[in-house]
């Protein structure tokens, strides 16, 4: 198959609707950004640093979770990753998922979103039928909001971003959306693709035996081969190249302001912030 | 001759982003074209013509609410009759997803988040984008055409309107029945508070109980002539004020900014970075708004807050 033309336009063959839900959740294994160290020349320091679900992630995984309580059916989670990855999906399965699928390949590691998007699609397309893949409205780590527009496109199914609420009506979704201006309330055909935004709940925490429980369930890997990829032809296709990365100098004072009583600490502030001259229309 | 093709549904975006697009336009000797899309778009078309040398309109009954599937169709049409070497796309939220779909249609790359925009000397697009939540700057090549970059509001400064007049191209387009239905639209009331050009903020976490409470803010606020922000849950979750400020808001650089009961998160401090002085009263020791502050206070702003209305009215009551 040559990725670079490679359109799913056969859905209606590939896709038929199960009896059950099947949803497949993306779940991204990010670095914990509050963990990131800045080094001596300001570039941040990654390696160490402990790793967890994109916490929009955990926000589109409650919500299938929710909807299989609701409706039924399996929710399986999807991610790119690395041999780490097994450990941090831990924590997807412990609330609620009841298998998990990661691709490990160290020839799949730092690539682009237009790249991401077609291993993911791939790999979708391994996991069809499904009729509900659902995503975060974007990666913390490094704030692209992509994957989910892409793999709607590349595999020609119904886009929703920016949910808030998700229901199933029938054989559609029926999505809550919201955009600067409006909300929306939209209906679309399955299988669809769903992002989800911060708002739309807050995860569950698992409880100890769901963790214990969590250990049992399959984690299945899967690497280029099985995904039938060319990882030369993915490498020719990857459009963006990251050439640096830094942390800006912010020099902030830090001063502590400490008092006998709050008008004293008051006082204080309001005579600092006098001298730093930042209180010109007081003067 | 390459181009360079401006996309926003914001008109401002899209004034600012034809702006930098001119700049560009001018290293690369490239045409600049503002696209425009929906179901009524004269009004929009007619504020561009100042600003683009051609105008691509695509005007269409389907295109009345923000379909992505179909607004894609339309970009994509755009780009193979003009086949641009750049494309600008505004970031609202909108225009991030269609410029993800656009991109996986043309099989592109995109660069989101973009805080500058070079090109270098193979006429490749370089851009700096924030990252790790905004708390790093990656410097980032795309080095295959058509490069796609997408940009929030302000980032870039809106120019003068030139005297010249842009031609104007419609493109017919065909739009399929989309898979995605809108049941019911509500819009929203949006008023522009003032917070990206405001000197002085003061801002609310959810340290603060009840919405009532917000009105110990407004009082100082009103003393310091300041404009009032707050943290997404704060606008997002209890609906007590419209804008929020940080990653996914509004972008402050006022000279002072003063935080009550906010923790400091990664996503909100990428939007007070710009702050000359930043002040924050947090009663947890602990609290990573310290570690971005010029001064802190360790304390209840339940008591701290009314002890500075006091001594600010004292002190203005002196001077006056
Ligand atoms: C995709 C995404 C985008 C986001 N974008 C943004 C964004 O743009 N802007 C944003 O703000 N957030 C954003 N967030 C949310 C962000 O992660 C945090 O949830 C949020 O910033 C926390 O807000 P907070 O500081 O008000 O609340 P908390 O983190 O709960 O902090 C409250 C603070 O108040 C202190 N406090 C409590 N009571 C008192 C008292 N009486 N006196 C003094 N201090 C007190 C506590 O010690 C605590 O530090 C985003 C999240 C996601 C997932
Ligand atoms: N490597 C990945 N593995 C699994 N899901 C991903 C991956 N990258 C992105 N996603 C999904 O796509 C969403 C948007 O990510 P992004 O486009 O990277 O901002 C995330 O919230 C995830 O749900």
């Amino acid at each position: 198959m040559i990725i670079s033309d490679w359109k799913v336009r056969d859905v209606d063959e590939i896709w038929r609707l199960c009896d059950l839900v099947k949803i497949v959740v993306l779940v991204k294994d990010i670095p914990d950004l509050t963990d990131i160290k800045i080094g001596q020349d300001r570039r941040p320091i990654l390696v160490s640093v402990k790793r967890k679900i994109n916490d929009l992630d955990k926000r589109a995984l409650e919500s299938a979770v929710q909807l299989k309580e609701k409706y039924g059916g399996e929710v399986v989670t999807l991610s790119l990753g690395d041999e780490k990855t097994r450990t941090t999906i831990l924590d997807a399965l412990s609330s609620g998922a009841d298998s998990a699928y990661i691709i490990n390949d160290k020839e799949l590691i730092g690539l682009d979103a237009l790249t991401t998007a077609k291993v993911l699609s791939f790999a979708l397309k391994k996991l069809a039928p499904f009729d509900l893949v659902l995503c975060g409205e974007m990666s913390l780590d490094t704030l692209s909001s992509q994957i989910g527009a892409r793999i709607a496109e590349i595999l020609n199914i119904s886009q929703v971003m920016y949910a808030r609420r998700i229901d199933l009506v029938g054989n559609k979704i029926k999505v809550e959306r919201e955009l600067e201006y409006c909300e929306e309330v939209v209906e679309a055909e399955l299988p669809a693709i769903v992002s989800v935004i911060r708002e739309i709940n807050e995860p569950r925490i698992p409880s100890l035996m769901n963790i214990m429980k969590a250990k049992r369930k399959p984690v299945i890997e899967w690497d280029s081969k099985t995904l039938g990829l060319s990882v030369e032809e993915l490498k020719k296709l990857s459009a963006i190249e990251i050439l640096d990365v830094k942390a800006p100098l912010v020099e902030r004072k830090r001063i502590m302001i400490k008092g006998e009583t709050p008008e004293e600490v008051a006082e204080k502030l309001v005579e600092a912030l006098r001298s730093e001259g930042v209180l010109r229309d007081l003067q | 001759m390459t181009g360079i093709l401006v996309y926003s549904e914001d008109l401002d975006l899209q004034l600012q982003l034809l702006s930098k697009g001119r700049e560009l336009s001018n290293n690369l000797a490239a045409k600049l074209y503002a696209l425009v899309i929906g179901s009524n778009v004269e009004g929009h078309v007619a504020s561009v013509l100042n600003y683009s040398d051609a105008v691509i309109t695509i005007e269409n009954k389907s295109l009345e609410h923000y379909d992505v599937e179909l607004y894609k169709i339309g970009v994509v049409e755009a780009v193979k009759r003009v086949n641009p070497d750049v494309i600008l796309i505004g970031a609202t939220k909108f225009g991030k997803e269609l410029a993800a779909r656009t991109a996986a249609a043309l099989d592109a790359g995109c660069m989101t988040e973009c805080i500058s925009l070079n090109i270098d000397k193979e006429g490749n697009l370089l851009a700096e984008r924030l990252i790790y939540g905004g708390s790093s700057i990656a410097l980032e090549k795309s080095r295959r055409k058509p490069h796609i970059a997408v940009i929030s509001k302000n980032i870039f400064k809106r120019l003068e309107p030139s005297t010249k007049v842009a031609e104007v191209l419609r493109l017919d387009t065909d739009h399929p029945k989309s898979k995605v239905q809108i049941l019911e639209k509500r819009e929203k009331s949006k008023s522009d508070t003032g917070l990206e050009e405001a000197s002085i903020i003061v801002a609310a976490g959810r340290g603060f109980k009840k919405k009532e409470d917000l009105d110990l803010l407004r009082e100082l606020s009103s003393i310091l002539g300041s404009k009032i922000g707050c943290t997404r849950p704060i606008s997002a979750d209890n609906g007590w004020l419209d804008e929020w400020i940080g990653i996914s808001g509004k972008k402050v650089k006022p000279r002072l900014y003063i935080a009550f009961g906010i923790s400091g998160t990664i996503q909100h401090a990428a939007g007070i970075r710009g702050s000359q002085i930043i002040v924050s009263v947090n009663q947890d020791e602990a609290a990573g708004i310290f570690e971005i502050s010029d001064y802190g206070i360790l304390g209840d702003l339940y008591t701290i807050l009314p002890a500075l209305i006091k001594v600010l009215k004292k002190v203005k009551k002196t001077e006056s």
